[in-house]
């Protein structure tokens, strides 16, 4: 007896549903270690396509759009995530007041209106405004788009902790300053950190918005892809695509471990 | 969510009410860098279009009318539907119903399985589904048009395994938009679907079987009504952005493959532009997204609790 969890089929599906999202990935990640110029035939192991990444033809012009990409997911999910940890600071801490719904959905807007609706009306705000468009622009528009990704992780964390840590600090004569720093703070960095790294792998990643608001001569690494692979994917394009990948990785795992580890120390 | 205490700093008013302005920054950020730019969106759509890109401050429907009515050429004919732009929002609204069901169709049984799972092995499995929604939708979508393309590694392994005998082109038709979409956002129906199985009680379904109701009959009376806020929520998580996507039309689809998320593109593209068409266009999207919203806000009020 498998028990009323058990349904026949459901097994292979799972499994198809991770054979369809992992396939392209991996595969593009065995290429770039592809020693053939030819992205068709397999020539052997070789590491030259990351060789060319940072000294090739390319490399100058993908070395600035990754410079552009770094620094505005740092500015970015840093405004975003203090923003965002003082929302949830007023959304869960705040007790119900006027108006607390319509904030949250203010709050979660960015993940409601289609990115293509976000990218039109954010260059026509820029443009109207007189604002040249480049790197302030892009940055000024992730830092919105990347609130909602540091708020979830924040709030949800904070929700967890109950109001008596706090309490317990002001009986010992903690001033409310001091609750927050000293207990409140330290309780929720686990939630803040996740919410800023899931917020820079937002900003590093958005391609549509960026796309829209960068300006002429402005790259970030995801328009500089996309500029060279409308030419035909190139091996070096393969090899920038696994670094990110690798990038990706690595902050969700991190996310995800400091989240799982907060979630069973207090 | 608001048990006793929680989430109070223990009924301290003052504290409540010093906390509070903490919401100023979002506002501010949110209300100015998005809400007012929507709202300049909406206006820019009754303006005339300015031939080298951008617009002149004159209020017409000239947009609008574009979008809707055909006068021929030079304007002066009765005017008649013009079919063109709605057929491209057809076919966007048709790729986008079809993803979200071939979607539904993977993601269900992926989320239920996973949350069947041993609380031992489930959250591994869970990471499993997680980090393609974090990979970069660019890189996604360049490494599934490497990996279909006519000489690229899946025809390959076809030929090779002598399934076929000469490459099939995927690239550049309808069905490759469609597993595009289809690939780039089933995460967003299994996430959600997990979380509803996840909370779902299974004592449901072992009376359903002790009163003798079969496997398939449980799930079709019992779970599917008691999950269904979660497999709503994941329609719509894939449905919005499938409707407005422009990768994967774009690096997937050819030119019979249009969608309304190059049509904006377009608008917005050097001198050849045309600002308040492309804001009327995005308008009429967000006005179609705002549908399904509030069609799933009125589903989520009905649904029992």
């Amino acid at each position: 007896m498998k028990g009323v969890r058990h349904y026949p089929g459901f097994l292979p599906l799972t499994i198809l549903c991770l054979v369809v999202l992992y396939t392209p990935l991996i595969v593009v990640a065995v290429y770039s270690f592809n020693a053939s110029t030819s992205i068709t035939s397999w020539g052997g192991f070789s590491l030259r396509w990351y060789g060319e990444v940072f000294t090739g033809r390319e490399a100058a012009r993908f070395g600035q759009a990754a410079w552009n990409s770094i620094t505005i997911a740092l500015m970015a999910a840093t405004t975003a995530t203090v923003i965002a940890t003082a929302a949830a600071l007023a959304m869960v801490r705040g007790g119900p007041f006027r108006g607390r719904q319509a904030s949250f959905a203010l709050i979660n807007l960015p993940l409601m209106v289609p990115e293509i609706v976000i990218a039109v009306a954010t260059l026509i705000f820029f443009s109207t405004i007189g604002l040249r468009t480049g790197y302030l622009t892009i940055l000024l528009a992730h830092i919105t788009f990347c609130i909602p990704f540091a708020y979830l992780p924040i709030a949800a964390r904070l929700e967890g902790i109950e109001g008596t840590y706090e309490q317990a600090a002001r009986d010992l004569y903690a001033t409310r300053a001091q609750a927050f720093r000293l207990i409140l703070l330290p309780l929720m960095m686990p939630g803040v950190i996740s919410g800023w790294l899931l917020a820079f792998i937002i900003s590093l990643d958005d391609f549509i918005i960026t796309n829209f608001v960068k300006g002429a001569g402005m790259e970030t690494l995801p328009t500089a892809i996309f500029g060279s692979v409308k030419q035909g994917i190139k091996p070096n394009i393969m090899a920038i695509s696994t670094l990110m990948l690798l990038v990706s990785v690595l902050f969700v795992t991190a996310a995800y471990l400091i989240n799982r580890k907060g979630r069973q120390s207090p | 969510m608001a048990g006793p205490g929680r989430g109070t700093g223990s009924g301290d008013a003052t504290y409540r009410a010093l906390v509070r302005p903490l919401l100023i920054p979002s506002w501010l950020v949110i209300g100015i860098l998005m809400v007012l730019p929507v709202a300049l969106m909406a206006v820019y759509s009754f303006l005339t279009k300015e031939f080298r890109g951008g617009v002149i401050w004159d209020f017409t429907l000239a947009a609008y009318d574009q979008f809707f009515l055909d006068r021929g050429l030079f304007g002066d004919e009765p005017p008649r539907i013009e079919w063109t732009y709605i057929t491209i929002f057809w076919r966007s609204i048709w790729q986008a119903v079809l993803a979200t069901l071939l979607c539904l169709l993977i993601g269900f049984p992926t989320a239920w399985f996973i949350a069947t799972r041993p609380a031992r092995t489930r959250g591994i499995w869970l990471f499993l589904v997680t980090i393609p929604y974090w990979v970069n939708l660019l890189i996604r979508t360049v490494s599934l048009r490497f990996l279909l393309r006519d000489q690229g590694p899946m025809n390959e392994a076809l030929m090779s395994l002598g399934l076929i005998s000469s490459p099939i082109s995927i690239i550049n038709t309808n069905l490759a938009v469609q597993i595009g979409l289809f690939y780039s956002y089933l995460p967003f129906m299994v996430l959600p679907i997990y979380a509803a199985v996840e909370r779902y009680n299974f004592a449901l379904s072992e009376a359903a079987a002790d009163l003798y109701a079969s496997r398939w009959a449980t799930l079709r009376e019992i779970v599917l009504p008691v999950v269904k806020p979660g497999i709503i929520a994941g329609c719509i998580l894939v449905f919005i952005p499938s409707l407005g996507a422009f990768l994967a039309p774009d690096l997937l689809g050819g030119a019979k493959t249009f969608m309304i998320g190059s049509l904006i593109d377009e608008q917005f593209r050097g001198s050849q532009g045309n600002w308040p068409f492309g804001a009327a266009v995005a308008m009429i999207l967000m006005t179609l997204v705002l549908i399904v919203l509030l069609v799933y806000a009125r589903a989520q009020g009905r649904a029992p609790r």
